[in-house]
């Protein structure tokens, strides 16, 4: 599975009402952090999970970023039948990451 | 068994790793986040020899992969321990153990936090450690920056830009950072710096709305009303982990001197963890080619 681009206009239907838990990585191209946690989203998207690992460009979907009231990035946040669930700020290891969805 | 293992993949790690497989040695690279440590927050190096500007995160991505390219060996677990069995040294992780000739500490630091209730709970939340980090969100906003250090300094600038007003909240009377970027803020109609004054308690309904700031001489008490707060107080070493085998300075760093020798034959250290005058990127890769090179001939010596 590959990790989907968001926007405000596919959030509902990919995110919101997803059949299964949604990992949304909000981010930027400009965030280092960010970047450095690209390749271990990439990773656990590609070992198949019971759940889809999304990306929101805060740039480019300002308006997503606060409505979920991001304020920093990297931010990941978990939804379970369109509600946020669990939250993370930062940058942290892939184990963390598979944790936050499936702990 | 590995010749060399490299604690942290930071610019000293991935530095000692190139100078190791150079010297034809066997190297593991163990990190508990991803390569590049503290400078993959920075959006702009200006001060590296070769490249006018490269992001923080190119410029580790380049180092990783001429490490990778060498040969170097490269696992993502945190090192939770080292035991010294002479000859042999073994660290442990938080899942496996390996075992190396020599082992070379590059952790380098983490930020320091004020130490206050809900700063945990509130960071991303109006608390931030990185202001090129998160500065986007506050435009139009109010915000604080605590710290007296070139960071603080560089980020009360920076957020000026941004901002509609910056506070500056140093504890001492001026500022120890670089002069230029001090008179540069003094300039700036939106910054107002409050000295001799402390952080004291974070304010938040579902994120920070303001902080109390106390001055230090007269004990009174001022409420700011913000929405974010940079806190740029320094780092810590991050070198707990080790305390048994090599000697901390009074602020936890590794005394060591430039040849990057700890107490503990075959053990070296590398960077930003080591007591030294200056921390620049510069002076980590340096570290790391030292550490390297000392390691080589102390595994040359044994034979």
């Amino acid at each position: 599975m590959s990790i989907m681009e968001i926007n405000k206009g596919n959030f509902e239907a990919e995110v919101l009402k997803s059949d299964v838990p949604v990992l949304a990585d909000f981010n930027a191209g400009w965030c280092g952090p960010c970047r450095a946690m690209k390749p271990m989203l990439e990773e656990l998207a590609a070992g198949n999970p019971g759940y889809k690992i999304v990306s929101i460009d805060i740039d480019e979907e300002d308006e997503l970023a606060e409505e979920y009231e991001v304020s920093s990035i990297p931010c990941l946040v978990v939804f379970k039948g369109g509600e946020e669930v669990n939250r993370s700020v930062g940058l942290i290891p892939k184990d963390a990451i598979a944790d936050l969805v499936e702990g | 068994m590995y010749d060399i293992i490299i604690v942290g993949a930071g610019p000293a790690g991935m530095t000692a790793a190139i100078y190791a497989r150079r010297a034809a040695r066997t190297v593991l690279v163990l990190e508990a986040l991803s390569y590049g440590g503290q400078i993959i927050n920075t959006p702009d190096i200006e001060n590296y020899p070769v490249e006018a500007h490269i992001s923080g995160f190119d410029f580790s991505t380049k180092v990783y992969e001429q490490a990778k390219g060498l040969g170097a060996e490269f696992k993502f677990e945190k090192v939770v321990g080292l035991r010294d069995e002479g000859a042999v040294k073994t660290v442990v992780t938080q899942k496996n153990e390996y075992q190396a000739k020599a082992v070379i500490l590059a952790t380098g630091s983490e930020n320091r936090k004020l130490g206050l209730e809900d700063e945990q709970k509130l960071t991303g939340r109006g608390v931030s450690y990185c202001a090129t980090c998160d500065g986007n969100f506050y435009r139009k906003k109010v915000v604080a920056v605590v710290g007296g250090g070139n960071t603080a300094l560089e980020d009360a600038l920076y957020l000026s830009d941004l901002a509609q007003k910056v506070y500056l909240i140093h504890r001492r009377d001026s500022f120890r950072g670089e002069e230029t970027n001090a008179a540069r803020l003094s300039e700036r109609e939106n910054v107002e710096i409050i000295y001799n004054a402390n952080v004291t308690r974070l304010l938040s309904e579902k994120r920070l709305t303001g902080i109390e700031v106390t001055n230090k001489l007269d004990g009174s008490v001022r409420t700011l009303e913000v929405n974010g707060l940079f806190i740029a107080v320094g780092r810590v070493p991050e070198n707990e982990n080790f305390a048994g085998l090599v000697d901390l300075d009074e602020a936890g760093y590794v005394a060591a001197g430039e040849d990057c020798h700890t107490r503990t034959p075959g053990v070296f250290v590398a960077g930003d963890n080591r007591a030294k005058m200056l921390r620049q990127l510069v002076t980590a890769t340096a570290d790391g080619a030292m550490a390297a090179t000392e390691a080589v001939k102390y595994i040359n010596a044994m034979a």
